[in-house]
């Protein structure tokens, strides 16, 4: 990969650790809270060294209490410091679904805007990686439905950065969403020093004529390669990396159906009420008359978790092929 | 039997390796989940056991070099299989199977598969089937086919049918199961409007039940060119050139002749103050939309005072026959719909059974499926009476042609607002509209028909400003 100055190659999980440290370097209010994120050093080892840099009282090893890490967090945020939580995996954010809900999303709200609650939640998610029940879930969709809340699941290395340094300086509660398995798998040019992509601007990585594919996270990667075998086979498919699930980016989404008329929406997260169904509202509300077929979701199956057998796995999981096979039928229909 | 060995996932997120250390070397002996090498990732160091006892053959990687996960590191040749067979790994066969098979099944009969597998197939796919390199049309559809593909329309494709005016029926589909796609409907708009009316007159299209399709051009004709034959279009007339006749223009010229050369028509004219009639409907059109989905418009309330006025002059509800004057027993009142290429009277019935709002939906109905081209002939017959609104483009008095079979017919001409001088003598700004009344003078003479004019004025003039629809 040929590197530009001023940037370097990253893959996902170095890109997460550099705006991190970036963010401790550069303002001491940043604090890290979380299981095993300091002497540890974090599963992925993202925060590696923190602690003997910036020492136990800003990268903070908590107990195995979800519900208190993001609690702790809150009243952190609330009082001026710039907490960033990290749930180890998203699979362990139920416990803390109250304080993210029911307390972060409304504090700007409750308080009449005397409060703002500045917390950003990074938590690791998706599967395809043999991590089973408790190691490959999505959480998205149990938290779109939240105003006041925002959700960014980038897929790149330098939108990792972008989003995530947004995120930090966004004045209210951001629940950051890494792909386990792109972690090391991407790598990508990331710029050096501080820079920000806006929360809620989707990214058409790929232009094309006759289907708009709406993806975010891990499956854009598998969209793109999708797109680019289509292209070989004289299909024009144009690939949207979605990169803030909220707030969603509804302009892209509908100047690209506009043109395409058809739609396919591509998320590992279940289909039912999953973001693909808010999309699909969307369009069907304000573009109907662009629609010259039937909007078409391809995502996990209505079963309760990702199995571990690894027949289980991929029939749960989506594929370059089988994301292919559906973006065909679309094209032609 | 030679075994492969690949480099391992160690690690959720791990996706490459590097051999660290070659524990064995080629040549020797492993015992199943003996460890035979090292292999390091940016997590974890880790002894790599082999997965069956055997000679190791070929070590592929050497120490130190890093390889993506899966990739083939080392041929373990296994024991009581010495017989070698090709060592080389079968996957390449394997892996263009799948793509083969791919290919296959995505192809499907309309399509001509390109042999050399490089897929030039788009052109096949998208360039509807009917238009043939000269721009002419192939096959025609057969009228099942016709209907089928309407029903299955896109939202796109009937909006951009309506925009470029052009019959979904008349194209061939190029989408899956001849589905007629926006493309193909771009590109029929693209060819111009003459290849695509044949068809719909072809198949003998039915005055009323399904109008024939309106074609504006998108374009003139090219200079030179004569129109085709057999086909006909609307819309911008050429200079010079005859249109030929579509089924439902030689019906409707066929009609007026008829009814105007058998029935002696005589013509009265009323000015009406619809001041309150005007402000009623104000008052609940927003609602009334909102509630129906129907517009609102003067029509249900003149309809209204039309069917009471008939009441009470059932003459003007009647037809002349060789036998005698015939008095119809119910009230179906016609209303009168232009479209772009004809007129449709679809025929309201009973209409003196049903309220204002009633009518209104009634004829919203009935004016909603003539737009869409969707009118049985159930719904055009049994009209006793017709009702003509085309007052919306400004016209201030005219002179309707009769129905053939009813003894009159009643325009709402446009509505104006007008300085009027009131009974006590004082100017008031009202608005008035005219109506005129063309009768067959076989059945009534001038003292009924002036009489059913004004009964209808008072009615509409008492109508309103509110009040229960």
């Amino acid at each position: 990969m040929a590197v530009t100055a001023g940037s370097k190659v990253l893959n996902n999980v170095e890109a997460v650790r550099e705006t991190l440290y970036e963010a401790m370097k550069n303002d001491d209010r940043t604090v890290i809270l979380g299981e095993d994120v300091g002497a540890r050093g974090n599963v992925f080892l993202i925060t590696k060294d923190f602690i003997n840099e910036f020492g136990p009282e800003r990268v903070i090893d908590t107990p195995i209490a979800e519900a208190s890490i993001v609690g702790i967090a809150i009243g952190m945020a609330m009082e001026g410091l710039r907490p960033i939580a990290e749930i180890q995996f998203a699979d362990f954010i139920y416990p803390a679904f109250n304080q993210i809900v029911g307390e972060a999303a409304k504090t700007r709200y409750r308080s009449n805007g005397e409060y703002t609650c500045p917390l950003v939640i990074r938590t690791p998610y998706g599967g395809g990686v043999r991590g089973a029940l408790s190691h490959s879930v999505s959480i998205e969709a149990l938290f779109y439905h939240v105003p006041g809340l925002k959700i960014v699941a980038p897929a790149f290395p330098a939108d990792v950065k972008g989003l995530l340094n947004a995120a930090i300086d966004d004045p209210d509660p951001v629940l950051f969403l890494e792909h386990k398995k792109t972690y090391r798998l991407i790598k990508g040019e990331v710029p050096e020093g501080h820079y920000t992509i806006p929360l809620g601007k989707a990214n058409v990585l790929k232009e094309g004529k006759q289907l708009t594919v709406v993806s975010y996270g891990l499956y854009v990667h598998w969209a793109l390669e999708a797109a680019k075998k289509l292209e070989d086979e004289g299909m024009s498919v144009e690939v949207i990396d979605l990169r803030s699930i909220r707030p969603m980016d509804k302009t892209a989404i509908l100047n690209s159906v506009e043109k395409t008329r058809k739609l396919l929406i591509i998320h590992e997260d279940n289909k039912f009420g999953g973001i693909g169904a808010e999309i699909s509202a969307m369009v069907a509300e304000e573009a109907l008359f662009s629609l010259d077929g039937p909007i078409r979701r391809l995502c996990a199956p209505d079963v309760p978790a990702m199995g571990y057998a690894e027949p289980l796995e991929h029939e749960y999981m989506s594929s370059p092929e089988k994301m292919a096979d559906a973006m065909r039928e679309l094209v032609r229909f | 039997m030679a075994t492969t060995i690949t480099m391992p996932q160690l690690g959720e997120t791990v996706t490459e390796g590097t051999v660290s250390q070659w524990l064995k070397k080629v040549g020797d002996t492993v015992e199943k989940y003996e460890p035979f090498l090292e292999v390091s990732t940016d997590k974890v160091n880790a002894e790599v056991p082999a997965p069956v006892t055997g000679v190791i053959k070929e070590v592929l990687v050497k120490e130190g070099d890093t390889v993506p996960i899966g990739t083939a590191i080392a041929v373990i040749e296994e024991v009581g299989a010495a017989k070698s067979e090709p060592s080389a790994p079968s996957q390449p066969a394997q892996s263009s199977q799948p793509t083969a098979a791919a290919e296959d099944r995505f192809s499907p009969g309309v399509q001509v598969a390109s042999a050399n597998g490089n897929g030039h197939a788009r052109s096949e796919n998208v360039v509807p089937s009917s238009y043939g390199a000269s721009g002419g049309l192939a096959q025609p559809m057969d009228a099942a086919g016709m209907e089928e593909a309407l029903r299955k329309a896109s939202p796109a494709v009937r909006k951009l049918a309506r925009e470029h005016h052009i019959d979904i029926r008349s194209i061939r589909g190029s989408g899956a199961n001849g589905r007629v796609t926006a493309d193909d409907v771009l590109t029929a708009a693209s060819m111009g409007p003459a290849a695509a009316v044949g068809q719909a007159i072809a198949t003998g299209t039915n005055f009323g039940a399904t109008p024939p399709p309106s074609f504006a051009p998108s374009r003139p004709s090219t200079p030179g060119t004569p129109p085709p034959s057999g086909t006909s279009t609307y819309g911008e007339p050429i200079p010079g050139t005859t249109i030929p006749l579509t089924q439902a223009r030689r019906i409707i010229a066929e009609r007026m002749v008829e009814s105007k050369h058998t029935a002696p028509h005589a013509w009265s004219m009323v000015s009406i103050d619809v001041t309150n009639v005007w402000k009623w409907r104000a008052r609940e059109k927003d609602r009334f939309e909102r509630e129906t989905g129907y517009k609102l418009t003067l029509l249900p309330f003149f309809m209204r005072a039309v069917v009471e006025s008939l009441s009470v002059f059932p003459l003007m509800n009647a037809k002349f026959t060789p036998d005698g004057i015939y008095v119809n027993k119910d009230v179906n009142v016609g209303i009168a719909i232009g479209l772009a290429t004809n007129l449709v009277v679809p025929v309201v019935k009973n209409a003196d059974q049903l309220s204002i709002k009633g009518l209104a939906i009634a004829a919203g109905e009935l004016i909603d499926k003539a737009r869409r081209g969707k009118l049985g002939a159930d719904d055009l017959a049994g009209g006793t009476f017709t009702v003509n609104n085309n007052g919306a483009n400004g016209s201030w008095a005219s002179a309707p042609i009769i129905n053939a079979g009813q003894a009159g017919i009643v325009t709402m001409e446009t509505v104006e607002k007008k300085l009027l001088v009131q009974d006590d003598d004082s100017f008031a700004p009202r608005y008035v509209m005219n109506s005129c009344l063309s009768l067959d003078h076989r059945v009534v003479d001038g003292y009924v028909a002036s009489g059913f004019l004004a009964d209808l004025k008072k009615r509409l003039e008492k109508m309103g400003p509110a009040g229960a629809l």
